[in-house]
């Protein structure tokens, strides 16, 4: 019963694709182009600090960015 | 709201409103880093490049030195004063294919007693109209470890890493990323210089030391979610959480906020305060009650319970404001971390005390980073 409302529901979300539109048009993204909206603004000073913090904690990973920016440029 | 968010991944991994991504920016960064604290100071050079080959390619390069000298409180109880210093060299290339880009890359650190070799790949994937972006990872490090004077010890280090990402425009002010990464590591996890100490009627102090002794393997995961969001005037303000937990029994809570201001003309200025926390290994002690006590001895301060506080400040001046020759754009930067840790059962052994009833230890550190970049 569980599974059938799971795929249900997937398949609902699915469907639903169709009218979820982007909300925040390409030329609505000039502020998230700036420089100081980005998560990795100067990489080789962001790299040395993490690695300052790395040496000497436990945790480590999930620190850098997902590779992309917001697709302002 | 939840069932919006579902949705909007879904119809992401479904691969809807794709658009074409972009390759990073062609730049070149010449940093100098000087870090200062527990008798330890670490300086030297960094300088990346990263250049366009046509309309598909972009590569990089970094040239990274550490010159480490000084005594930290553990070599200080147990060992000498040293120098030494470590050299890392990086190269990536990126490959631009719509709305895809994969990235490859190696990287090689040097030290006379440490030898680090890693490969990594990344894929990432824009979608819904550049509104989100997904990217998957996986590094692959094999190291080499020595230890200095003697020429009969050799250890490896295996260490896998995979990455999961995803960046998201929530609102015209507001982005947001959440990121996973699982690391399993397998061989020689300890530090082959540093000991434990435990209980020794026989001793003028009270105590002696043996090497310490890790475990073979180590699997950690760690989630972060963090959002920068655009202030009405030209300014920002960002924060994040990581969650981190691992199979020796550390769990650590890392959270930092800042604000950046760019009302100034050619100026931006950075304040940021982070905050640290972590438990300790299930098998750390900072006083074992007899010698070869557990099957696994650890007293590194980096795997006990400990709090940690930093505050940076940061400045950025625009050199120019429009093209000279082959130079889009040129910055000067100066950034300083304020770093202090307390160590809640690390003691600090340069205090003679009853064992076990030292002070605990705790440190502060300076941190500065002088850097030039030059957009091209």
């Amino acid at each position: 019963m569980k599974v059938r409302f799971a795929w249900l529901t997937l398949l609902v979300l699915l469907g639903a694709c169709s009218s979820i539109e982007p909300w925040v048009q390409p030329y609505e993204r000039d502020r998230l182009a700036d420089p100081i909206m980005s998560f990795d603004r100067d990489p080789v000073s962001a790299g040395y600090l993490q690695k300052v913090y790395d040496i000497r904690e436990g945790a480590r990973g999930a620190t850098g960015g997902s590779g992309g920016g917001c697709g302002c440029n | 709201m939840p069932a919006l968010a579902v949705g909007t991944l879904l119809c992401a991994l479904t691969g809807q409103y794709g658009q074409a991504a972009v390759l990073p920016d062609d730049r070149l960064d010449v940093l100098y880093h000087y870090y200062d604290g527990g008798g330890i100071t670490v300086s030297g050079p960094s300088v990346l490049v990263r250049k366009q080959l046509g309309e598909r390619f972009s590569v990089q390069g970094k040239y990274h030195v550490d010159t480490i000298t000084g005594a930290s409180i553990d070599v200080i109880t147990t060992a000498s004063e040293y120098r030494e210093e470590r050299t890392e060299l990086s190269a990536s290339v990126d490959y631009l294919r719509g709305d895809t880009l994969l990235s490859l890359g190696v990287v090689t650190s040097d030290e006379n007693d440490y030898k680090g070799r890693s490969f990594n790949i990344n894929v990432s994937q824009e979608v819904f109209a550049a509104m989100t972006t997904i990217s998957m990872g996986y590094v692959r490090g094999s190291d080499e470890i020595g230890r200095s004077g003697d020429p009969n010890f050799a250890e490896e280090l295996d260490r896998h890493s995979w990455r999961l990402g995803l960046s998201q425009v929530i609102t015209r002010n507001l982005l947001a990323e959440l990121a996973f990464e699982t690391i399993s590591d397998t061989g020689f996890l300890n530090n082959p210089y540093r000991q434990v100490r435990y209980l020794d009627g026989d001793s003028p102090r009270g105590y002696a030391f043996q090497s310490e002794l890790y475990p073979r393997r180590r699997t950690s995961n760690a989630v972060a979610v963090r959002g920068r969001y655009h202030l009405p005037y030209r300014a920002s303000v960002h924060a994040e959480y990581r969650y981190f937990v691992d199979d020796w029994g550390i769990d650590a809570h890392t959270t930092r906020i800042g604000y950046t201001h760019a009302t100034v003309p050619r100026f931006i200025f950075d304040v940021q305060y982070r905050y640290y926390t972590q438990g300790a290994a299930d098998f750390w002690s900072d006083l074992y009650p007899f010698r070869d006590a557990q099957n696994f001895l650890a007293r590194d301060k980096e795997l006990s319970r400990y709090t940690s506080h930093s505050v940076r400040l940061g400045a950025s001046y625009e050199l120019f404001d429009s093209p000279i020759g082959f130079m889009s754009r040129g910055s000067v930067n100066l950034v300083y971390d304020w770093i202090t840790a307390d160590y809640a059962d690390f003691r600090d052994l340069r205090v003679t005390e009853t064992p076990g009833e030292e002070p605990g230890y705790s440190l502060s550190a300076n941190v500065i980073q002088l850097f030039f970049s030059i957009w091209f």
